[in-house]
């Protein structure tokens, strides 16, 4: 549990260093730590699959994120004014006490931690074997209970990419 | 893009048909160990990322090409939908119509498997072409 809570604090300031960073490549770097170490979060919650998929999609990311860092100029813009300055930091401590209350009513309902609810899971956990034959449960919650979701999500990526290479592409096409 | 080192070149030469066999496996075990195709697919991506980096985009286009990987792509997504769809036979949408098998053995688990495998392939095209966009497009507009 020590090394649990750890890890969190070190995601924690590995995101403020992200967005705190004046250099873009050592923020790339900072935001790769944060996902190799909620990946090691996973793994010590015992969800392997989870684990698998979020260092794998950190990489490609990364190396991504990289490529466009490293060919890039830089165009942060620098200059700030002082009174927006002061107006969005009163406006950041609003939010966040506000945040703070809500969240305090919030968590007194929700469950404890390691303890969920599962009430249509238990049903999944149960009998997940039986009716999917498949040994993997969370495979076979993916494609078999919900695999209306995952159906959904590949669309989605679809969109994004046809989108993304629309976009990108050097040469137009005459209609 | 020319490519790395003779270093990364060998390295990447020696490890590149053990990733590959490793993501594949990924995909088909997905309903019998942690996995499945979307972990698998973004490990296939890897590896002809890893193609690119190292040995240049030259190459990796000559083994899949702009083309293919639209049609990688659509091929992936419509199988899935297919998958769905094929259901209908049995009373409604994503029935699971196959044969549910021994468990623990490759071909159990129903549609569980044909799912990962056109989910893989769906999101290795797909994570490649971004890649692809981002390093081919880029670069021949501004040279």
């Amino acid at each position: 549990m020590i090394l649990l809570y750890g890890l969190l604090i070190f995601m924690i300031i590995g995101a403020v260093i992200a967005i705190e960073t004046k250099d873009l490549l050592s923020s790339v770097i900072s935001v790769g730590a944060m996902g190799l170490a909620l990946s090691i979060v996973f793994l010590l919650l015992s969800a392997p699959d989870l684990a698998i998929v979020q260092v794998v999609v950190e990489v490609l990311a990364l190396i991504m994120m990289l490529r466009l860092v490293v060919t890039r100029e830089d165009v942060t813009v620098a200059h700030r004014y002082r009174y927006g300055e002061v107006f969005a930091t009163t406006i950041g401590l609003i939010f966040f006490g506000v945040f703070i209350v809500f969240a305090s009513i919030v968590f007194k309902e929700m469950p404890e931690f390691g303890n969920p609810l599962l009430r249509v899971s238990r049903q999944y956990i149960t009998e997940g074997f039986d009716i999917s034959h498949a040994a993997n449960i969370v495979t076979a919650i993916l494609l078999e209970f919900r695999a209306y979701d995952t159906l959904g999500e590949a669309t989605v990526i679809f969109a994004a990419i046809v989108g993304a290479l629309v976009i990108l592409r050097g040469k137009g096409r005459n209609i | 893009m020319k490519g790395m080192t003779l270093i990364v070149k060998t390295i990447t030469r020696l490890l590149l048909g053990f990733i590959f066999v490793f993501s594949v496996s990924i995909i088909l075990f997905g309903h019998i160990t942690p996995g499945g195709g979307f972990a698998g697919g973004v490990m296939l991506a890897c590896v002809f990322i890893l193609l690119v980096l190292a040995f240049g985009k030259k190459t990796a286009l000559d083994i899949v090409s702009e083309k293919a990987i639209s049609i990688w792509d659509s091929v992936g997504s419509l199988s899935f939908l297919e998958i769905a769809l094929l259901g209908f036979f049995g009373g409604f949408f994503f029935k699971d119509f196959f044969s549910k098998g021994s468990p623990l053995k490759l071909f159990s688990g129903g549609t569980i498997l044909w799912s990962n495998i056109s989910i893989g392939i769906k999101v290795f095209a797909s994570l490649f072409a971004a890649f692809m966009a981002l390093a081919i497009f880029r670069v021949r507009r501004e040279r």
